[in-house]
Formats: C-alpha cells, sequence, structure tokens
C-alpha cells in the first residue's frame, strides 16, 4: 500500500504505530464501558427493587423495532468489518461502498429509534415531560422509562458520533488509500463495533423482560 | 482479480448474530420465571463476545492487546460487584 508520509518519530515502524493505534482504542473502550456500566448499574438496582414497574415498562416497549434495529446494527457491524478486511489500493471502491452502506444502516437505525420515542410520547411515557401512568406499577415504570431514555439517547449520540467517522472515512478512503487510513478505519471499526456491543446488552435489558408474563 | 468478498469466518459470525437475535426474541415469550433474565443475558453476552472475537478481531490478537481489551471488562466487573453489593444483600 502507499505511504502518504512516513511514521511519527515516536514510532519503532509503521506496525508499532498501528499496534500504539489498536492498543490506544481498547484504552478508549475501556473508559466507555465504564460509562455505559455506571448506567447499567443503575438499572439492575432499580428493577431489583421495582421487579414489575421494570417489566411493565419492558412491555410497554415496542420489540418489533427494537429487534429490526438490532438486526440492522448487526449488519452495519458486518459491512465494517468486511470492509476492514478487503481493504487495498484496488478495493477502495468497494470499501468506500461498503462504509457507506454502514452509515446508511446506522441512519435507520436513528430514524427507527425517532419513530419510537414520538410512539412513547403519543402514549405519554416520557418522564419529565408527559407521563400519565397511573396504578401500583406507575413508579417502577417511570424509573425504567427514564433510564430507557437516558441510555437509548446517550447511544444514539454514539451512533451519531461513529456515522459521521464512517462517512469521513468513505471519503478519504476513496482514492488512494494508505496504511494510515487502515489504522484509521480499523479504530473507527472498533468503536463502531464496541456501539454495536452496547447496544446488544441494551436491548437485552430494555425490550425482553416481562415478555412471557401480563 | 482482487478478491472483494467477505471471509467466510465473518459472514458465519454475521448469520449466527442474527440467528441469536431471533433465538433470544422468541424465549423472551416461553415462561421461564426468573430464568428469563438468565437465558436474555447468556444470549447478550454470547453475541458481544462473536462481535469481539470476529468483527473486533481478538481471535487473531495474543498478549497485550488481550489485556487492554479485558481491562474494561475488569473495572466493568468490580463496578457492578461492589456497586451492587449493598442493594442485593439489603434486608
Amino acid at each position: 500500500m502507499p505511504e502518504s508520509s512516513a511514521f511519527a518519530p515516536q514510532y519503532a515502524s509503521i506496525r508499532h504505530r498501528d499496534y500504539t493505534a489498536e492498543l490506544g482504542i481498547w484504552v478508549f473502550i475501556a473508559t466507555e464501558v465504564l460509562l455505559f456500566g455506571g448506567l447499567i448499574l443503575a438499572y439492575f438496582v432499580y428493577r431489583h427493587a421495582f421487579p414489575p414497574g421494570f417489566a411493565a415498562g419492558s412491555r410497554h416497549t415496542e420489540i418489533v423495532i427494537g429487534t429490526a434495529n438490532t438486526a440492522v446494527l448487526l449488519t452495519s457491524s458486518f459491512l465494517v468489518a468486511w470492509a476492514v478486511e478487503i481493504f487495498s489500493p484496488a478495493t477502495a471502491k468497494i470499501v468506500t461502498w461498503l462504509l457507506i452502506g454502514a452509515a446508511c444502516l446506522g441512519l435507520v437505525f436513528i430514524v427507527l429509534k425517532g419513530i419510537e420515542y414520538s410512539k412513547e410520547y403519543d402514549e405519554h411515557l416520557v418522564p419529565g415531560i408527559d407521563f400519565q401512568l397511573a396504578g401500583p406499577k406507575a413508579n417502577g415504570v417511570q424509573l425504567f422509562f427514564v433510564l430507557y431514555f437516558v441510555t437509548t439517547a446517550i447511544h444514539a449520540l454514539h451512533m451519531l458520533i461513529g456515522i459521521c467517522l464512517l462517512l469521513t472515512l468513505a471519503a478519504i478512503c476513496r482514492k488512494a488509500p494508505t496504511t494510515r487510513h487502515h489504522t484509521a478505519l480499523h479504530s473507527a471499526a472498533l468503536y463502531w463495533h464496541f456501539v454495536d456491543v452496547v447496544w446488544i446488552f441494551l436491548f437485552a435489558l430494555i425490550y425482553l423482560p416481562g415478555r412471557s408474563t401480563s | 482479480m482482487t478478491d472483494w468478498r467477505p471471509p467466510l469466518p465473518l459472514i458465519g459470525a454475521w448469520l449466527g448474530l442474527l440467528a441469536l437475535l431471533a433465538l433470544t426474541v422468541t424465549l423472551a415469550y416461553v415462561p421461564l420465571g426468573a430464568g428469563n433474565a438468565v437465558v436474555a443475558l447468556t444470549i447478550g453476552t454470547i453475541k458481544a463476545g462473536l462481535v469481539a472475537a470476529i468483527f473486533m478481531e481478538l481471535w487473531h490478537r495474543r498478549g497485550l492487546t488481550l489485556v487492554f481489551a479485558g481491562a474494561g471488562l475488569f473495572w466493568l466487573g468490580i463496578l457492578l460487584w461492589l456497586g451492587s453489593m449493598d442493594f442485593m444483600t439489603r434486608t
């Protein structure tokens, strides 16, 4: 692969540079794990305190949209992993289209999430803005929806950042990609897969509980 | 001709992930009591493991990369363990 410039002086080789970048993105992912980990801990604590409320809250979420979004995100991750795998100057065009496809799937996810949010608003399930649920489980359901909106909104923000990254890389990789671009794409891909992993757990915690009971 | 096709492990992981998604949604509707949460989180962990091993290439990594990738999980374990201790044991 052609080189646009030599590696920076702190590195012994291109391999050393790429290895450092990979370790660096894993450190960043560790901080992100703890960000979402704190939210998931809060979720477990309140689910432990209000089990029926959380089951009822979960039943109010749109499982069809949630499942479709999970499939969309898994497919998007697959496209990015594919792009990383075949990356070379000869495949620049295909890599570009794979990244655009992955970013478009990311946008589909955001749009479906928006539709879901508007449905929940119509059903008066947005704590702090319009929450009108009565009954013995109302407090638990409200706590569930507080955590639901905070975690999914922070996740959606990560998605938007990821979509911008993928589109930027698609534009850059279009012509004469170098090993530096491959390293950048590899780092962005690790981030994108991590956002996918977060969603896998959010899906299991938000959409699946309480489905077998009524 | 340049090979642009995705490697088989990637396709396998993608199809496996979609199959696990279908399985977890189906099992969520089977009454298993407390087992539903265990099943959902177990399948979620397997899916996350597939993404980490194949998509994030950890299967091909050794040594320091695995330590760096595992560090986040290690601290997450401490966070969840110490954080939930009080609430789980409170009478």
